[in-house]
């Protein structure tokens, strides 16, 4: 390289990157929200107990939209995942009941769904099945697996109370929910390996080409099977800590989760076509999907209601993020409409 | 570091002897013999399905070969271990007809993919990898003032400015060969003028190059060497001194003939 002095050094602070802040469309919704919560149910929203509540309910769901974060980066889907939580729970809650040993426990929870992850991240990566279609097989498998195993039953973990494991996952700090930190917790090392982590920049290519991905020297097979084989521990913690919450474990846990974890994080602004996302953006997602049920609820509004108005919000997002992204496609949109009509 | 050691005196870059590849039945090269020497600019022509994709991607370690044997600095080549990283660690490196840049990827990114520089972690040295983008940017690629820098991503270039950077990534990783796999194609006149001015400082840089060109007559001003490949084969080396741009295209019109008299 020469050594030729620049005229102008290159700028230190690149402008766009200030204006594009991380998130920011969906943190702004995310405060909309909360206004509009506290103007409609002032007696609810103007007091701690709501979110205290939500704290304690939305991190397992969070934690599974983080890990489908980077699955939803490399171009994959998951849908196993609320096998992982049935399979996992059942773990945990087997290993605490039989040996008393809950830290043992969770290590089986884990390892069980990244042994899941394996399977899933095998059949994608080196058989070559979409990822939408094996995922649908083998949560149908080990959901099976786990309803054959607990016998369909939902076992109490009562003597848990009071114990570390529920202090250090499930209890308060500073009057808080500890939950709510692992939340954070994984949402920051999830945030640090896309972003800033060789391995992150792996995933951002294989989403954005395979092909691409392979000829710049990606070993794809290798980096997807980790992909999934994270996805599945993140999704056996994430079981433990909805199992510890409950203080129960049913063969049934996570089947509601499915829609609610991946509609957050295309709420969030991820892209559905891989090779961009946002961790940021994921994680107010979950806090919104978290929220709007409860909330919707205390402004009045018949429960019934819920779901479209989620509905709403979810498509809104995406198109709204499409906009933000790609105007272009807007545009060319819109001539289409016109020039047709 | 490689056994190949990149610094030691050699007289070809590559050389394959009697590599031979098949997809099943089908034999996409039969028998190749190429030899490249070490400031070499070697233009690869021949037809759709002539096998010319499928050699290069032989010598760079994406497709192993059925048979055969290949030399890299006249060292023969493992193939057990020969990889696309292993060729990149070799100094080879491969300008793809747009499949060398990720699209939705910054610059920084799309320098170094593959050879981040990262602490021991893993965790990429993010504000390193973006000032020497911008370095190679401005200075070897003299991208100065058009409004591109190492945030910008790949979908906002043009079709002429992807190619450089791809070929100004393979400068600063110090390679020795650089392949480049129909850089021109569905790009407008002034793009394919740079693109020609950046192959140009492959050869003035004394690096070797072989370039797969549809367009004889970019091919003819600038190679070294013309080899003509049809269906797996080599059919022709050709030094363009010795064969004018109208010979040339008589001579390739005559063996479509012959492949379609064969195929009759």
């Amino acid at each position: 390289m020469s050594d030729t002095p620049l005229k102008q050094p290159a700028p230190a602070l690149n402008p766009r990157a200030a204006a594009k802040l991380e998130g920011l469309p969906i943190i702004i919704v995310f405060f909309v929200l909360i206004g509009l919560f506290v103007g409609f149910a002032p007696t609810v929203f103007l007091h701690w107990p709501i979110y205290n509540s939500f704290l304690v309910t939305i991190p397992p769901m969070m934690i599974l939209s983080l890990g489908l974060t980077l699955v939803i980066a490399a171009g994959e889907i998951d849908l196993s995942f609320p096998a992982v939580i049935a399979l996992s729970g059942f773990l945990f809650a087997h290993v605490t009941r039989t040996y008393d040993a809950p830290w043992l426990g969770l290590l089986a929870a884990i390892a069980g769904g990244a042994l899941i992850g394996v399977v899933n991240g095998f059949l994608i990566a080196v058989i070559g099945i979409p990822s939408i279609i094996i995922t649908i097989g083998t949560s149908f498998f080990w959901s099976g697996i786990a309803t054959v195993l607990s016998g369909g039953m939902s076992y109490t973990l009562e003597r848990l109370t009071g114990t570390a494991i529920n202090g250090i996952l499930s209890g308060t700090v500073l009057g808080i929910p500890s939950e709510a930190f692992w939340a954070l917790g994984v949402a920051v090392v999830v945030w640090f390996i896309l972003n800033r982590h060789r391995f992150g920049e792996h995933l951002l290519f294989i989403g954005d080409s395979r092909e691409v991905a392979r000829v710049v020297g990606i070993n794809t097979l290798r980096e997807r099977i980790k992909l999934f084989t994270l996805m599945g521990a993140l999704g056996g913690f994430a079981a433990v800590l909805l199992t510890l919450e409950n203080l129960s474990y049913f063969p049934t846990q996570g089947q509601g989760m499915l829609l609610s974890a991946l509609a957050a994080v295309f709420i969030g602004g991820t892209s559905v076509f891989g090779g961009t996302a946002t961790v940021v953006g994921s994680f107010f997602g979950a806090l919104i999907i978290g929220m709007l049920d409860a909330g919707i609820v205390a402004t009045g509004v018949a429960g019934f209601w819920v779901e479209v108005i989620v509905g709403l919000v979810f498509v809104a997002a995406v198109v709204l993020h499409i906009g933000i992204d790609d105007p272009a496609r807007i545009r060319q949109l819109q001539r289409r409409l016109f020039s047709k009509a | 570091m490689a056994d190949t050691n990149p610094n030691r005196t050699y007289e070809h870059i590559v050389r394959a002897d009697k590599l031979s590849v098949a997809f099943g039945k089908v034999r996409a090269l039969s028998d190749i013999d190429l030899a490249i020497g070490r400031n070499e600019i070697v233009g690869l022509i021949g037809d759709n399905g002539a096998g010319k994709s499928t050699l290069i991607k032989t010598l760079t370690g994406v497709i192993p070969p059925t048979s055969g044997h290949l030399f890299i600095r006249d060292q023969p080549v493992d193939w057990a271990n020969f990889s696309v990283r292993r060729a990149h660690d070799l100094r080879f490196e491969t300008v793809y007809q747009e499949k060398s840049l990720g699209e939705k990827q910054p610059l920084w990114r799309n320098f170094f993919v593959g050879r981040q520089i990262t602490n021991r972690f893993g965790f990429i040295k993010v504000r390193e990898q973006r000032r020497i983008a911008n370095e190679i940017l401005q200075r070897q690629l003299g991208f100065r003032g058009v409004g591109i820098d190492a945030d910008s991503t790949v979908a906002k270039l043009s079709g002429g400015e992807r190619q450089g950077i791809a070929i100004g990534r393979a400068m600063h990783f110090d390679a020795d060969l650089i392949i480049l796999d129909e850089p021109t194609t569905a790009l407008a006149i002034k793009e394919v003028q740079k693109v020609l001015d950046f192959v140009r400082r492959i050869k003035a840089s004394g690096r070797a190059a072989i370039y797969i060109e549809h367009n004889l007559a970019h091919v003819h001003a600038l190679a070294d060497r013309l080899v003509v490949l049809d269906r797996g084969r080599i059919v022709a080396n050709i030094r363009p001194a010795d064969m004018s741009l109208a010979d040339l295209t008589l001579f390739l019109i005559d063996l479509q003939k012959t492949k379609i008299g064969a195929a009759a």
